[in-house]
């Protein structure tokens, strides 16, 4: 497909998509297929079929538009009848109402509904905060589109991006503009990525020893990183599930910035569905000749593959990654040489998540000083965080940078349940960190959350109430850890288990106050010692807890009637071992 | 996945290889090779990787698809075929979580302990589904019926506590109702037999 052609599809399916009166959009993410949404779409389908209104109704199965807890979820989009100004914008015509915990049961009487008042039982408001507080940039799709149709892409402007940067734009044009749009990778540490795709695109795959395998014809490789390992994150999942081309038009993007040829989609095979709508996604790409040989008519190609990890959360560590691709156990190795001048099978390789890619298509359409108008001095744009945990509304929310953590939990996430207490919001998963009450009003940005002790992350945000044990937090994330260590290097692998059995016993009851010092120690040594960014980044729930919560520490430890000399340490020659490091 | 690998084990109750009820042993490597349709599927998957190491994890994926579990025979088979040493075959077969080298109960039901399940009670879920049906995360129960299975995050957190059965997912359990839940499922699978 050309501008051309593309272009005439979209203005094809947009015009069609004016004929129909309502739109339904029935989400089929995660959670509520889990809770047969499936079979809602096929109810509102029958029941409009009876009524006679088929072909003036689409019924779309779409991605998670975010707010999970009130799944099953049905939006309908509709003309409004009667009077409309004339020159009326597109959203001025149509009202829309969202109908929440939808059974198949309530078809008949949402079609009946159709054209009078929205059906009250079902309904919730579309202005509450939830929805009103969110700035939707990577999602601004989830829900409106269905991931299974390329059309339903092009139609709102899919692909547009790439046709642009491949027949206006030099690889160079393209660095510079992620550059000064301020996007930074959204997988945790927040790396520049315009950095990171100028250093890719500067390196010489001859400059290392390579043994790319036969047939396949690339000396660079763009890798998409969707191993979201992080327990109670589900951020790239949706957008894998809710808008798959968006991905693929990002990887292409970058893939023509640093000049590969081949890209890797790396996703869990715990995410079926998301490896389903993104095969289906490649193929209906291929056909389009959006990707492969000559894309848009240009000289470019660009192929890419899936590879499934088998559930080993050290690969989303980048060299483990690769390792996991090349067909290996994923083991970290030591950097340099960064993935950027020697990576996959030797060859120069960009590393971005997904949501990072995500970000690309819209900076290139709507330009870099648009992206860095939104968000803080340092950190630009939007992040997409899993809100979960004892908070009213849990679910999938965008919000700008800077939004402060009072505005996430109480305003979007419409504050504690169940008459509670706020106590700490945990993110970054195992590697991050919990944010006490005293820090609610701090700007959420990559400097600030590292300033308090935690870190973006991938953007799991867990809410705690007072009743949330934080010896137990920390123990439950050492745990994690003490599993997922791959075992290369000795400080991760033996530190964490150590830590993991005096938390033990700090829950038992049976730790003494030099329990806590050899905790403090061990956490130090592991920190600064590890190979990877697991083993560096494990003690810090346990930092952060012990930083803010000691007291609950010093309270089990204080009742408990243990001897001064510390038997599990001595066991084990870790006393001995920090004393002298130190 | 899950749900996946349970198919292929309720519908093949006899796994690859196992001696057959007289005692005699299964057929010649070849023959099995042969006369089992599944290993069609693995080769194919090498296949489609040109035979090279780096298709290694996807053999394992379609391997362990097809029986249910990674076998001897079958992880030896895949090493001659791609050409890799048995350490190799071995060592990324158990690294990674997903494979296992045991044959599974007739169903699965997995426990999801990420984060927003834990924090929503999902020890106490897990604590008593082990009471109920007397096995430990990771065992199968004795009369080979019901593999209990533990997970790190569904993507399905908005449901917490969450736990499968058989792939279906099951939202918002609580500790005194989910054995009642799964006694359940396990009677209707039963009696649909
Ligand atoms: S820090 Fe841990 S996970 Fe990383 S290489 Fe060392 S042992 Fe492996
Ligand atoms: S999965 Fe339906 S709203 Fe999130
Ligand atoms: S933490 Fe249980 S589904 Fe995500």
């Amino acid at each position: 497909m050309n501008l051309e052609e593309l272009n005439a599809t979209a203005t094809s399916e947009r015009l069609a998509r004016m004929k129909k009166r309502h739109h339904m959009y029935v989400c089929v993410g995660t959670a509520c297929q889990a809770l047969n949404s499936e079979q809602i779409a096929k109810a509102l389908q029958a029941a409009l079929k009876q009524s006679g209104q088929s072909s003036e109704v689409e019924v779309k199965c779409v991605g998670c538009p975010g707010l999970c807890s009130l799944g099953p979820l049905v939006e309908i989009e509709s003309q409004i009848n009667g009077q409309v100004a004339p020159g009326a914008a597109e959203d001025e015509r149509r009202r829309s109402v969202l109908y929440q915990f939808v059974k198949p049961e309530d078809a008949g009487e949402i079609v009946a509904h159709l054209d009078g008042e929205p059906v009250k039982r079902l309904e919730t408001p579309l202005n509450q905060p939830f929805f009103t507080r969110q700035t939707k940039i990577v999602l601004e799709h989830c829900g409106k589109i269905d991931p299974e149709r390329i059309e339903d892409y092009i139609a709102v402007g899919g692909y547009q991006a790439l046709l642009k940067v491949l027949t206006e734009m030099t690889p160079q044009q393209v660095i510079d503009e992620i550059t000064r749009s301020g996007l930074r990778g959204r997988g945790g540490a927040g790396f520049p990525t315009g950095l990171k795709w100028g250093t890719v695109a500067k390196s010489d795959p001859s400059a290392y020893p390579t043994n790319v395998p036969e047939g396949i014809q690339s000396r660079k490789f763009v890798i998409c990183n969707g191993d979201e390992g992080d327990p109670g994150a589900f951020m790239d999942r949706s957008v894998m599930e809710g808008d798959p081309h968006r991905i693929l038009e990002g990887m292409a993007i970058a893939a023509y910035a640093v000049g590969a040829n081949q890209g890797f989609i790396y996703v869990r095979a715990e995410y079926p569905l998301a490896v389903k709508r993104l095969r289906t996604a490649i193929r209906q790409a291929q056909r389009a000749g959006l990707l492969g040989s000559g894309i848009g008519g240009t000289a470019f190609s660009f192929n890419v593959d899936i590879r499934l990890g088998a559930g080993a959360f050290v690969c989303g560590e980048e060299t483990a990654l690769m390792a996991s691709i090349e067909g290996g156990r994923g083991v970290p190795r030591p950097r340099p040489p960064f993935p950027a001048e020697s990576g996959l099978w030797g060859c120069p390789t960009l590393i971005n998540n997904v949501e990072t890619l995500a970000n690309v298509p819209p900076i290139i359409l709507k330009g870099a000083a648009w992206f860095a108008s939104i968000g803080t001095e340092k950190s630009k744009g939007t992040k997409v965080f899993a809100l979960t945990g004892q908070v009213t509304n849990t679910g999938l929310i965008e919000v700008p940078m800077g939004i402060s953590l009072r505005e996430i939990v109480f305003d979007i996430g419409g504050g504690i349940p169940g008459g509670r207490q706020f106590k700490a919001v945990q993110t970054g998963g195992p590697s991050g960190g919990c944010i006490p009450a005293q820090f609610l009003d701090m700007p959420v940005d990559y400097e600030s959350l590292a300033k308090v002790g935690s870190i973006m992350g991938s953007g799991g945000m867990i809410v705690m109430d007072d009743s949330t044990d934080m010896v137990e937090v920390a123990r439950f994330f050492m745990e994690f850890c003490m599993d997922e260590s791959c075992g290369k290097c000795i400080p991760c692998r033996a530190g964490t288990v150590q830590m993991y059995r005096i938390l033990t016993k700090i829950q038992e009851g049976r730790a003494t106050r030099r329990d806590i010092q050899i905790l403090e120690e061990l956490c130090d040594m592991v920190k600064h010692t590890s190979l990877c960014g697991l083993g560096q980044s494990a003690p810090n729930p346990v930092i952060s807890t012990l930083r803010y919560f000691r007291e609950e520490y010093e309270r089990k430890v204080n009742g408990a009637q243990g001897s001064e000399v510390s038997v599990g340490s001595e066991e084990w020659g870790v006393g001995k071992l920090t004393a002298h490091s130190a | 996945m899950i749900s996946t690998i349970t198919k292929t084990m309720t519908s093949t109750p006899t796994a690859p290889g196992r001696p057959t009820g007289n005692g005699a042993v299964a057929a010649t490597p070849s023959d099995r090779l042969a006369g089992d349709k599944r290993y069609k599927i693995i080769e194919a998957t090498m296949r489609r990787y040109g035979y090279q190491g780096h298709g290694l994890i996807e053999a394992l994926h379609s391997a362990q698809e097809a029986f249910g579990y990674l076998d001897d025979f079958t992880l030896k088979h895949i090493s001659r075929t791609l050409h890799l040493p048995p350490s190799k075959v071995f060592g990324v077969a158990t690294f990674y979580n997903l494979f296992t080298l045991k044959p599974q109960g007739a169903h699965t039901c997995v426990v999801c302990l990420g984060t927003a399940c834990y924090i929503k009670g999902a020890r106490e879920v897990l604590a008593a589904i082990e009471g109920e049906y007397d096995v430990k995360a990771g065992g199968t129960t004795r009369d080979s019926q019901l593999s209990l299975l533990t997970a790190r995050c569904f993507g399905s957190c908005a449901l917490a506590p969450v736990i499968t059965f058989d792939g279906e997912t099951i939202g918002k359990v609580t500790p005194t109702a989910v054995a009642q839940q799964i006694a359940q499922r396990l009677a209707a699978v039963q009696q649909a037999r």
